[in-house]
């Protein structure tokens, strides 16, 4: 979490969004590769496609994008509530 | 999808599942294609026929093979293997198949032709039968895929026979 643009993990959200664009992307676009292939003939294309198409998806869902942590979670301070509730003198509020 | 790897792999599983069932769907859609192909076998000449010293019959003969492949080819294939064979019997054979001849087309442009040429392999009769014998030429042809199921088929032509005398 943090000001970082590509932190470690994606949040929730995030992660569905990931999993549908990934099968969603590549199902679609092998239909379309083997639609072209099949009509110009070539099964060269098609493998050609698809392995663009492969190579495109995986560089917009595996990677942690800004928008796939557009639902940031609020996790709770270090210590739990009764830790933060302590801390009376700090600035912080409890998140609780 | 909590991690790095963990997309990278469910992608990985994924595209190659879908690639299987691509090649699946393209294998099938071979079955779409209905191949009529034509083919001719001249004999053009027996240079020899004679009888070995083992007690076999060998012949030596020129022929003239021609046909027309290329309703075989669809986009899912590699290569065609095609051959000739003299199909005879023999009374301690029923079937005797010998091949005289045979040749890979890798394309459809290639997939026309007529060739002359003397027999590439040994016509050898296990045995004396030869002399005045009927026998068929038969083209073979296996088309080989690019994925999926390879397909054969065959057309006989009748009507060739050979000398009654060795010369």
């Amino acid at each position: 979490m943090g000001d970082r643009s590509m932190g470690c993990l994606m949040d929730w959200q995030g992660q569905m969004l990931a999993e549908q664009l990934m099968q969603i992307m590549i199902s679609s676009f092998a239909v379309m590769a083997f639609l072209g292939g099949y009509a110009l003939d070539s099964f060269e294309i098609m493998l050609l496609v698809y392995a663009g198409v492969v190579v495109l998806t995986s560089v917009i869902t595996v990677f942690n994008w800004p928008f796939f942590n557009s639902h940031p979670l609020n996790w709770l301070p270090q210590g739990g509530c009764e830790a933060s509730k302590a801390r009376v003198l700090s600035e912080h509020k409890p998140k609780c | 999808m909590h991690s790095f790897g963990y997309r990278a792999n469910a992608l990985l599983t994924f595209s190659v599942t879908i690639l299987a069932l691509m090649c699946a769907i393209a294998s099938l859609s071979d079955n779409l294609n209905s191949p009529s192909p034509t083919a001719q076998v001249q004999v053009l000449n027996i240079n020899r026929f004679q009888k070995k010293t083992d007690g076999d019959d060998e012949v030596s003969m020129s022929l003239n093979v021609s046909a027309n492949l290329e309703s075989l080819f669809t986009w899912n294939t590699k290569q065609v293997f095609v051959f000739v064979a003299a199909e005879y019997d023999t009374p301690k054979n029923s079937l005797n198949q010998v091949s005289l001849w045979d040749g890979i087309i890798p394309s459809k442009e290639q997939a026309k032709f007529s060739i002359h040429t003397t027999n590439k392999y040994r016509f050898i009769d296990e045995g004396s039968n030869l002399r005045g014998k009927e026998f068929n030429l038969t083209m073979h042809w296996h088309v080989m895929p690019k994925t999926g199921k390879m397909s054969a088929d065959k057309l006989v032509m009748t009507g060739y026979r050979l000398p009654v005398a060795y010369r």
